[in-house]
């Protein structure tokens, strides 16, 4: 040092460069504050990575959780809307005290006549306007062949419009005509699982079907049941099996008449049902849930007893819609409780920091920082590792819907706007709870701050 | 104020006279700690006037009020009563923000530790008082080098504090209080830390700015140092008990 010539360097003379002192927003001291900040938080690798993990949970919680309540609320309104949004569906159900009585195996055979008529539709079209098109189906259980294979299942008698109510597509070929309909044709429509049963290798189009001893000529498959069964599960029906064939009515109603009759342990039980169920379409969505209690009055002033159930898709869109909102509420809470402890970790931390760093605030407030200029430091530091843990958190909150989605094959939807939220959030939250400790820093009596060890 | 310094460095400023420029004045500064009911008069009544170019050992015995005064002095505390100009400002009435600046503006700070940032290089602490100044990159960066080439140091801008030794340290630390060309520097002990071989070549710099016409204010414990000053204040009990003048 002692040969160091102290030549008066040109840098001492600068009367012409202007300090801009610091008046409003400086883009490169905010800069220079972040890089600093980046700096202390990298010096604390582990602490800082530590420190954040409320946040990264928090966030990334926000995000799974409202991937996976999106996604089963989407899926139930799928479930609803195959149903048909302006569709009501009524259905016979066997009474409740004939049920008990008839399995008790006691007493005379049974013969119950039950559910809904044909007179019922006629009544409920005529009475309630705003109705475009009834359709009415029977359902009966039966052994259908092809050569040597045979499936039990659901033989529905229906009308043509059946698959248009439903949203429910063929897959090849075509569902009968009007003119089948007229002719009582042996004409039959596959489900897609009855005709991989029966067909396992060929195409059943063209070919012929045995029920009883009646053949039916395949004219059409369905597709994969797109909808579940899940209304008719709710109902207690027993017509839920996954697995239906198709067709007309008036053949279902001349080939096996409206009683079925089956031997149970005390003897013969017969039943006669004349429809199983009808589905019921209505001009528009408005007035769908009225005109399903009126069918309700309808038919409580037409049967004795309670043998027929009536579903509203509508209205279990509205349950599912709401319930899916409690759902999210729910979940929103949690994911806000994670997130606030993620907070308080931050704050938690960042005072130790500024406990920590006393001597180096003394040091910048003896070179001329300003109060704001500490709390700029601090705050953004906090800003800085709640971005952080919000950017990991928006990460695996986006991973996790899809791990979900893969091992469960729950459906989960990330909408664009669940990340930017949680992400909006843990940077506020670092704000929120950068505040104090960073007031505390800035309020710190500088010659205090120079002597603390 | 530039003018004014232009004029004395070219003097190559061996004494500083009566009747020059003022840098700094002390009127009648009186300090009164409260501790609860408890008041505690440090110092009685000081007045001095530092001038342009001055080399001032501050000397005392240990709770004479020599902290105390440095820290008014350094504007990093305020007396109860009685005024000081900094320049032509009357800091003793000043909010905290334009305290803030008058410190980065206008004071160089060198303290017995040091007191370098640990997470930030050499380079990084020369600039830090132009950064508060509000300089721009390219101009704190073109100044930083100049000092740390000055002070010898410009083969270890990039090293962090803990891999210099105490003396190059301390250097850094003169390097940065010369960073924004301030009126007074004030060193509070500068070779406390040091060894007498580093503590020399601290004390040598000292001299060749002095040469150059920068004000320095001293604390320090020790003869040797102040013996290499210009002016000596001894403070007793919170007021000058002599203020001598010697030519060097």
């Amino acid at each position: 040092m002692t040969d160091a010539t102290l030549n008066p360097p040109k840098t001492r003379s600068r009367p012409n460069r202007s300090p801009s002192l610091a008046t409003g927003f400086n883009f490169v001291r905010f800069k220079k504050i972040t890089e600093v900040g980046i700096k202390s938080i990298y010096s604390h690798g582990l602490r800082s990575l530590l420190t954040v993990l409320g946040i990264v949970i928090g966030v990334a919680a926000v995000i799974a959780m409202l991937a996976v309540s999106e996604g089963s609320s989407y899926e139930a309104q799928q479930q609803f809307r195959d149903l048909g949004a302006s569709n009501i569906l009524v259905k016979s159900v066997k009474p409740a005290e004939v049920e008990e009585s008839s399995r008790s195996g006691f007493g005379p055979p049974q013969a119950i006549v039950y559910g809904l008529t044909t007179a019922d539709i006629t009544t409920i079209r005529n009475s309630i306007p705003g109705i475009s098109n009834v359709i009415a189906s029977r359902i009966v259980k039966k052994n259908v062949w092809n050569g040597g294979l045979n499936i039990n299942t659901d033989v529905v008698g229906t009308s043509v419009d059946y698959p248009v109510s439903r949203n429910y597509n063929l897959r090849s070929g075509r569902f009968f005509s009007e003119s089948e309909m007229r002719d009582h044709g042996n004409v039959v429509v596959l489900s897609d699982e009855v005709a991989q049963a029966l067909f396992p290798i060929d195409n059943p189009l063209g070919k012929t079907i045995r029920i009883d001893s009646d053949y039916y000529n395949i004219v059409g498959i369905m597709e994969s049941e797109g909808f579940s069964n899940l209304g008719q599960n709710q109902a207690g029906s027993s017509n839920s099996a996954p697995s239906r064939i198709f067709i007309p009515f008036t053949s279902s109603k001349s080939r096996f008449g409206e009683t079925t009759t089956r031997q149970t342990a005390g003897g013969v039980e017969s039943e006669t049902v004349e429809l199983h169920e009808a589905i019921i379409q209505v001009e528009g969505q408005d007035g769908v849930i009225e005109v399903g209690e009126i069918i309700d009055q309808i038919l409580q002033r037409r049967h004795k007893d309670i043998d027929y159930a009536i579903e509203v898709p509508l209205a279990l869109l509205r349950q599912a819609e709401e319930s899916a909102l409690r759902d999210q509420i729910v979940a929103g809470a949690i994911a806000g409780i994670s997130l606030l402890v993620g907070g308080i970790g931050i704050m938690n931390i960042m005072l130790a920091s500024v406990t920590e760093r006393t001597r180096e605030i003394g040091i910048r407030r003896a070179l001329g920082a300003k109060r704001k200029d500490i709390i700029m430091q601090f705050l953004i530091e906090a800003v800085i590792l709640s971005g952080v843990g919000g950017l990991i958190g928006v990460v695996l909150g986006i991973a996790i819907p899809f791990i979900i989605s893969a091992f469960w094959g729950m459906t989960t939807i990330v909408t664009p706007l669940a990340p930017i939220l949680a992400f909006s959030i843990s940077a506020l939250i670092g704000v929120i709870f950068g505040i104090y400790p960073s007031i505390r820093a800035a309020d710190m009596d500088p010659v205090e701050a120079l002597r603390h060890e | 104020m530039l003018e004014i310094e232009t004029s004395v460095s070219t003097d190559s400023g061996a004494s500083a006279i009566r009747g020059q420029d003022i840098v700094a004045s002390l009127d009648d500064i009186r300090k009164t700690y409260y501790m609860g009911a408890l008041s505690v008069e440090v110092l009685h009544g000081i007045s001095l006037d530092f001038y342009q170019g001055d080399y001032i050992s501050i000397m005392g015995p240990s709770g004479c009020g020599k902290s105390t005064l440095m820290n008014i002095l350094g504007c990093l505390d305020q007396p109860t009563e009685g005024k000081y100009f900094l320049g032509d400002q009357d800091t003793s009435k000043m909010e905290d923000d334009e305290l803030s600046s008058i410190r980065g503006a206008r004071l160089g700070f060198i303290f017995q530790s040091y007191n370098l940032i640990q997470q930030l290089n050499v380079l990084e602490n020369i600039e830090m008082p132009l950064f508060y100044q509000g300089y721009s990159e390219a101009d704190s960066h073109e100044i930083a080098m100049g000092l740390a080439v000055r002070v010898g140091l410009d083969d270890r801008v990039d090293h962090k504090p803990f891999e210099l030794s105490g003396g190059q340290q301390q250097r850094v630390a003169i390097a940065r209080a010369l960073a924004v060309d301030p009126l007074i520097i004030l060193a509070d002990e500068p070779t406390g830390n040091l060894d007498s071989k580093s503590g020399a070549e601290i004390l040598n710099l000292f001299d060749e700015l002095h040469d150059q016409g920068k004000t320095l204010i001293m604390v320090t414990h020790s003869d040797e140092m102040a013996e290499r000053s210009q002016r000596l204040v001894r403070l007793r009990d919170g007021l000058v008990e002599s203020d001598d003048r010697r030519n060097a």
